[in-house]
């Protein structure tokens, strides 16, 4: 569907305004939807992921309000200069250095955001071939399914007992 | 210039046939890195952004990262024309959002397409990997063979705890997004879509359609991915994005044998209608053209239609969308010229791809 205002973009935002009882349904393209909101109401919603996250911040008992208008000015980082008023506003961060200075705040939402403070994962540097092995078990699984399907159940008991085998190794040593 | 050919060039290496293919398009790896003492991105000036672009771009062109990875080119997006940049979304080689600040920012491609970065997206670095069919673990080695190659040059932000920093810390962590891109005609067809959607979300994955809006997916496509990025390795993310989707094949596939057995007649209707429509029709909307589009697919994986590769349909989905009209065309076109050539671009590749 094309933009109903341009007649050119194509429609990805759907409106319906109700005045007085009279409605009116509008199709339209971004560009063209912010132009006429921002006409009309002088607001165009915030919806994205990292504000979201910024309404998380300070959610907590004995830390301060996350309201970016009672923020400190003067609390910025060192490396990048990042405000805390502007870390509030769009829940973005300036530089590596600001997860040290803002840590405080950020604990807690990233704690229940992901559950967790500790990267298990990915080092630089460091060569996981752990990985190899679980595409082979990956590999096995779906032959397993395919044995099954095909109700060839010896193979599938030996391919079952082969997996259970991979998984039970330990993790191989460095690289 | 090689991008310049790769927008020129229609089909990509993704949407050629993997394993899985009746039900997986492509799988994706994106990873997010920064570089440590330099502002992330949205606080960057113009100069301090190619800054980043000139670093990158030497350490892509070193002789060891050639080596394992291929020749990579680097192109900034102010080079391009707003239309080229434009194609590179549609063919999600970039984000819509690298076009907002497009002025500083450069991407980065091997000429299979197989492999894209972006610079100075969110954050200064995004690598990516999109391979066809169900390849995540595929496409996980190939970005971190990458990524190994880029840390010898470049010094990334890195922290024993948190693990990679990124401008958003909802990415902190790993920093990656694997992401799947499914075609389930099926489930949509039995009703099972929403129930599908409140489930998988539960377990931590997010699903979004590919084109329109929630569960209204034009073209019954969807995308799945991760939502956390931090506590969990890159394996065990990817583990369970892989187990999770190959129980959702396997209900596309069991929804489609039920719809084969007991409704056939209705459901072969439905796939010949869509082919003859497509075959046939001389104007056609964007949306329609999705929508039969999709039946047209699965009436080839499902062996209904014999004489069509199941990667042309991608093809002609992506080639029908606004943009890439415009480009073929080489002028703006009324939305109804644009369906016009829309439906005389489809007859033409079936009918093409029917003599074979």
């Amino acid at each position: 569907m094309m933009c109903e205002h341009c007649g050119q973009r194509l429609a990805n935002v759907f409106m319906t305004e109700i005045i007085n009882d009279h409605k009116r349904s509008l199709s339209l393209c971004e560009q063209c939807a912010r132009e006429i909101q921002l006409e009309s109401y002088g607001f165009m919603p915030q919806l994205n992921l990292p504000v979201f996250f910024a309404s998380l911040l300070g959610n907590e008992f004995n830390v301060p309000s996350s309201d970016p208008s009672l923020a400190d000015e003067e609390n910025k980082c060192k490396n990048c200069g990042l405000t805390e008023k502007q870390f509030l506003k769009n829940g973005l961060l300036g530089c590596g250095e600001c997860y040290n200075h803002f840590y405080a705040r950020l604990e807690p939402v990233l704690r229940r955001v992901h559950g967790t403070t500790q990267h298990k994962g990915k080092i630089p540097g460091i060569n996981n071939d752990h990985l190899k092995k679980i595409k082979n078990i990956e590999e096995l699984k779906i032959k397993l399914q395919e044995a099954v399907r095909k109700e060839d159940f010896e193979q599938a008991t030996q391919l079952r007992d082969n997996i259970k085998e991979l998984e039970r190794q330990p993790e191989p040593e460095g690289g | 210039m090689a991008v310049k050919d790769m927008v020129n060039n229609t089909s990509s290496c993704w949407m050629g046939n993997g394993p899985e293919a009746d039900v997986v398009i492509s799988s994706r790896i994106r990873v997010a890195r920064n570089l440590v003492n330099l502002p992330f991105p949205h606080l960057l000036t113009p100069g301090k952004g190619e800054e980043v672009i000139n670093l990158i771009e030497r350490a892509v062109e070193k002789e060891s990262l050639k080596e394992k990875i291929g020749f990579l080119e680097l192109v900034r997006l102010n080079e391009l024309t707003p239309l080229e940049r434009k194609i590179l979304v549609e063919k999600h080689l970039i984000s819509p959002d690298l076009l907002k600040g497009y002025q500083k920012a450069a991407v980065v491609l091997r000429s299979d397409e197989v492999i894209s970065l972006m610079v100075n997206e969110e954050d200064h670095l995004r690598i990516q990997c999109l391979l066809p069919g169900l390849q995540l673990y595929e496409a996980w080695k190939l970005v971190d063979c990458l990524d190994g190659e880029l840390e010898k040059t470049l010094p990334y932000a890195f922290d024993k705890k948190l693990g990679y920093l990124t401008t958003c810390p909802t990415n902190v962590g790993t920093g990656m997004r694997a992401s799947l891109m499914v075609h389930l005609p099926g489930l949509v067809m039995v009703n099972q879509i929403k129930d599908l959607v409140t489930n998988v979300t539960k377990l931590g994955l997010t699903v979004r359609g590919l084109y329109g809006e929630g569960t209204e997916a034009y073209g019954n496509l969807f995308q799945l991915s991760n939502q956390v990025t931090l506590g969990k390795s890159e394996e065990d993310i990817i583990t369970n994005l892989i187990s999770i989707t190959r129980q959702i094949i396997n209900q596309e596939r069991i929804a489609r044998q039920v719809l084969f057995k007991e409704r056939r007649e209705q459901l072969e209707d439905r796939i010949g209608r869509a082919y003859g429509i497509l075959k046939h029709a001389h104007i056609i909307s964007s949306a329609e053209a999705i929508r039969f589009l999709s039946d047209l697919r699965l009436g080839i994986v499902m062996e209904i239609i014999k004489n069509i590769p199941a990667c042309l349909v991608m093809e002609l989905i992506l080639l029908t969308r606004p943009v890439f009209l415009v480009k073929i065309t080489g002028k703006e076109m009324s939305s109804f010229i644009r369906d016009v050539y829309r439906a005389q671009l489809i007859r033409e590749k079936l009918s093409g791809a029917e003599k074979i």
